[in-house]
């Protein structure tokens, strides 16, 4: 009886909790609305630590409240003198032991979901003609920006990571400059991208971002990175296998694709010549040539969420930025690597913002 | 204080401090240095919150905001918790174990002019072109990549004043070990006596990674060397290491001096002896041990693979089982006692569920997959507020209340003091309770503003509004001081009526050699034990009265410290620095330091320095001044 008693306290403490929680935060972001299976399992043992935390506290709490409320000094007489007590093995014991038992039902599960959620294994699988397995994305971090290149496909994008949903994305993560850390909340825990070393590790996402607010889940660089680490944020686009299968064949039909000098429209001339050398316009081509385009591909500029990953995604911001982008993201690269007139900006906004590989 | 006594010049009374060896002056100079340390650190805190109060805020800018979360982190840990508790150890060690002063007076001296002469160079990059901004971490790629002096500051402010630190932490060691009055058994030590001889070893043994991993980034950032520089076959991820081998220990150096705090609190306000002494011994002993076993639970991020944080995860937790030892122990303490509200005992009995609340986030954050998300989160900083500011800042807070009569003769106004500790508890849970929530829904830490719309708003400005209370409950600390400082009638010893340690034994104010005659240690609690029997003089003597040997004053500290800090400004200004605006007088300045420096250090080396001898006449000339006829006036 007592037993059965217990177990339902601590079930209905549990489903109060996930109420209480789960109303915080908004979808596109918050770790208490988990969107992929990596999150849950980290949801899930939010729940179960939270319990077992509720649990002590719960019982620190009485313990405090009886002995504050039982001794007060005006209770119990002005001149007691209360016995000196030494201690209590036998106390000492219970509250060793007990601690223990709890902790070990905590430590089990977070070994093994530390496990599970370390195996990168299939990343190397291969099939009969060599090839890759499972989708794989490369994720560089740069200075405030991000860039997701798919060997797999030979593709590069950046800024707004697109995502087959219901399979294992592996990543493989890395900074090019500083320290960075990758974190899409709603979708899983981060991981750094160190300077040192490829870590690994992989996501799932459940459902398609379309019906979000903004049609994406929101990404954060988790890992202080200088004056404007907070506005170093990326976006997730979920989309159904055969649409992500779709996006990858137009991102691949823009091989060679580049912008004309001797172009009629002053935006592409313009690009021609005070951008390309930064910005790639097609998505295929060399990753993470640094030397080459040392800046994010803006091939699919078009389709994305953003300007500048936090900025309105319209001409009037775009051109805001172009103009000055120290006033926007402090210690940005771009800053003064050109120089073009208020008319070429204008010309060149609705070029950028023309560049796309999405059906409208 | 002695002020009343001898009417001394501004000159005399400013080259007496700047001389002092005696431990309860440099007790006063450690807490007038780390008070103006926390109100400078508490200020930055301030101008964060006041930029988070609304989305897209531009109150201070990007850059501005990197350098206020890293010196506000910076200067809290090293600058102000760190002296704040010094200041207690200082004054209370050498009365509790009957001592006459600590076992080395000069470095005691030296490590405050270390600490405080390093702290200032810190601050000094305010007006020299930037505080650092690579946060109070440092990461290595970022503080080699951050511009200008900032982080230069950063490694030659700690290197100075983690010195000082250093000598502190082994001059403790040896005191505790070495100047115990008779009687005065390891069992039979206080537990603030204990939580300080645990903190040195944790000191001794945690700093010098930190001075390892500081010199290899000085060696970086002023020499162009190549230890952190991944394109030369350096290695980032070697700083995390040592900067957490050394920044976990931190931590408990700093939290543990508080548990000892409440463990004089507690028992004295509940009449009533620490309940389960022992284990609290044992589980001080065993915190301080796992604190060294842990450091990797703040890289499980970093991709140590899942073998590592596994068993760093299993580690943190159990570090849970002694701290919650502590927490029953106490719970204990007060039950069955009869339980005096005091401003001290309301910070005490704030601690409790406020520690115990940071305490579980932190086995939260052991759960390695859980943190995955937490780690670099608003929860993360959450937590440690939790523990560091109602752990260490209540202690800090209530030991203030508790002993300014020791300090100073004086009480401090207990209405006011109650009305300081509701406004700062409640300011403090509405500034940090809600950041939990931030950072699970998604806000990361360390950003200077955050866009509009993503769920954050409302508990970010409910946060700068507590981060105003706690402001207005340290303003009104501030003001109690003044007041009990000009309006103040003596204390006398034993104010609190209940007290149970050799500290409050002595008679007020204290004579500078503390006790005329070394006391005899008859068990625990041992002013409570002559108490109970109806000692009225409160202590038994180990000796008779005879002639006191105490150490001669000496600015050789000073000049010591005052060179390293000359010589700083020379590396500052290297000719190879990373910063590009070096200075022709860098190196004859560096030069010029380190024989500053090196020079007393031979002085010191090659004059003998005895000490002196004080007659029993001279006490007994001093005593009669100082409380009238023998036996007055107690």
């Amino acid at each position: 009886m007592m037993k059965g008693l217990k177990k339902w306290g601590l079930f209905s403490l549990l489903a109060a909790m996930m109420v209480f929680l789960s109303g915080c935060g908004e979808e596109f972001i918050s770790a208490l609305k988990p969107a992929g299976e990596v999150a849950r399992e980290q949801y899930n043992l939010l729940m179960l630590a939270i319990t077992i935390m509720t649990i002590v506290v719960v019982v620190v709490t009485v313990i405090y409240l009886i002995a504050f409320f039982k001794f007060r000094r005006s209770k119990v007489g002005e001149d007691v003198i209360p016995k000196q007590v030494e201690g209590s093995h036998k106390l000492e014991i219970i509250w060793t032991v007990i601690p223990i038992i709890l902790l070990l039902i905590l430590a089990v599960p977070t070994v093994m979901t530390t496990y599970k959620l370390g195996d990168v294994a299939a990343m190397d699988e291969v099939d009969e003609d060599g090839n890759p397995v499972a989708l794989t994305v490369d994720v560089t971090a740069k200075l405030y920006w991000w860039e997701f290149s798919y060997p797999k496909y030979d593709i590069v994008t950046a800024q707004e990571l697109v995502v087959p949903t219901g399979e294992k994305v592996y990543f493989n993560l890395k900074a090019a400059d500083v320290k960075h850390s990758f974190w899409v909340p709603a979708i899983g825990g981060k991981m750094d991208t160190n300077v040192d070393n490829l870590n690994k590790f992989y996501l799932v996402f459940d459902k398609e971002s379309e019906d979000l607010k903004d049609g994406v889940f929101y990404g954060k660089c988790a890992e202080l990175c200088g004056p404007s680490h907070a506005l170093m944020d990326f976006k997730v686009k979920s989309v159904s296998p055969e649409n992500f299968d779709k996006w990858v064949a137009a991102m691949q039909a823009t091989e060679g694709q580049t912008a004309d000098p001797e172009s009629t429209d002053l935006g592409e001339a313009t690009f021609a010549q005070s951008c390309i050398g930064c910005h790639a316009v097609s998505a295929v081509g060399a990753p993470v040539s640094l030397q080459q385009n040392p800046g994010p591909n803006l091939t699919t500029f078009g389709d994305r969420n953003r300007t500048a990953g936090f900025m309105d995604h319209t001409e009037e911001a775009l051109q805001q930025w172009i103009k000055d982008p120290e006033k926007y993201k402090p210690g940005n690269l771009m800053t003064g690597k050109y120089q073009v007139t208020d008319e070429e900006i204008e010309a060149l906004a609705s070029y950028i913002m023309g560049l796309s590989v999405e059906e409208k | 204080m002695s002020s009343s006594v001898k009417k001394k010049g501004f000159g005399a009374t400013v080259w007496d401090y700047l001389t002092t060896v005696d431990h309860k002056k440099i007790a006063v100079m450690y807490l007038l240095g780390g008070t103006l340390f926390f109100v400078i650190a508490g200020l930055e805190a301030v101008l964060m919150r006041i930029q988070l109060m609304y989305p897209e805020n531009d109150f201070v800018s990007a850059g501005t905001f990197n350098q206020l979360l890293t010196m506000h982190g910076t200067t809290m840990l090293f600058l102000a918790a760190m002296p704040l508790l010094f200041a207690f150890m200082n004054m209370i060690v050498p009365l509790q174990i009957g001592a006459r002063d600590v076992a080395f007076p000069f470095l005691n001296s030296l490590g405050f002019w270390l600490f405080f002469l390093g702290g200032l160079f810190l601050h000094l990059s305010f007006f020299m072109g930037g505080a650092p901004d690579a946060g109070w971490t440092s990461y290595a790629s970022l503080s080699l990549y951050s511009p200008g002096h900032g982080v230069d500051f950063y490694v030659l402010g700690l290197q100075v004043s983690g010195a000082g630190t250093l000598i502190s932490g082994i001059n403790f060691l040896v005191t505790i070990i070495n100047m115990r009055a008779p009687g005065m058994t390891f069992m039979r030590m206080p537990l603030f006596t204990w939580t300080t001889f645990v903190t040195s070893a944790l000191i001794l043994f945690g700093f010098p990674p930190l001075t390892a991993g500081l010199i290899l980034l000085l060696f970086d950032r002023m020499f162009s060397a190549k230890f952190f520089d991944v394109m030369y076959g350096g290695n980032t991820i070697i700083w995390e290491h040592l900067f957490w081998i050394f920044g976990h220990p931190e931590v408990y150096i700093l939290v543990l001096p508080a548990f000892g705090l409440f463990s004089e609190i507690i028992p004295t306000f509940s009449r009533k002896r620490l309940f389960g002494y022992s284990s609290m011994v044992f589980a001080t002993i065993l915190i301080g041990f796992l604190g060294f076993m842990v450091w990797a639970h703040h890289m499980f991020t970093v991709g140590l693979g899942p073998t590592a944080n596994a068993i760093f995860a299993v580690a943190t937790m159990a570090i849970a089982v002694p701290t919650g030892m502590k927490v029953f122990n106490w719970l204990l303490t007060v039950w069955g006692g009869s339980i005096k509200v005091t401003t001290p005992m309301l910070y005490a009995l704030g601690f409790i569920p406020s520690f115990v609340a940071g305490g579980v986030t932190g086995i939260m954050q052991a759960t390695a997959p859980l943190d995955y998300q937490l780690h670099d989160s608003y929860f993360i900083v959450a937590h440690f507020h939790y523990v560091i500011v109602g752990g260490i800042v209540l202690g800090l807070l209530g030991s203030t209340h508790f002993y300014w009569p020791l300090f100073f003769n004086r009480m401090l106004n207990e209405t006011l003091g109650k009305i300081t500790f509701w406004i700062f508890f409640i300011g403090f849970h509405m500034t940090f309770f809600l950041q939990h929530f931030l950072g699970l829904m998604g806000m990361p830490r360390r950003v200077f503003t955050y866009m509009p719309d993503q769920g954050w708003d409302l508990f970010n400005f409910i946060s700068t509004i507590g981060a105003f209370l706690m402001s207005a409950g340290v303003i009104l600390l501030v003001l109690n001081v003044i007041i009990t400082a000009i309006k103040g009638e003596p204390a006398g010893n034993d104010p609190w009526g209940d007290t149970r340690t050799l500290e409050w034994a002595i008679p007020q104010p204290i004579p500078f050699y503390n006790f005329r005659q070394t006391p005899l240690v008859r068990g625990l609690d041992p002013y409570w034990i002559e108490k109970q029997e109806g000692n009225k003089e409160g202590m038994v003597y180990a000796e008779p009265l005879g002639d006191i040997h105490m150490p001669n004053n000496s600015i050789v500290p000073f000049v010591m410290s005052l060179g390293l800090f000359i010589a700083s400004f020379g590396a500052l200004y290297s000719p190879l620095g990373v910063a590009d605006d070096s200075r022709t007088w860098a190196i004859p300045v560096l030069v010029i330091g380190l024989v500053i420096t090196f020079g007393s250090m031979i002085y010191r080396s090659l004059k003998d320095d005895h000490g002196y001898y004080v007659t029993v006449a001279e006490i007994e000339a001093l005593e009669e001044e100082l409380y009238g006829k023998k036996g007055g006036n107690k």
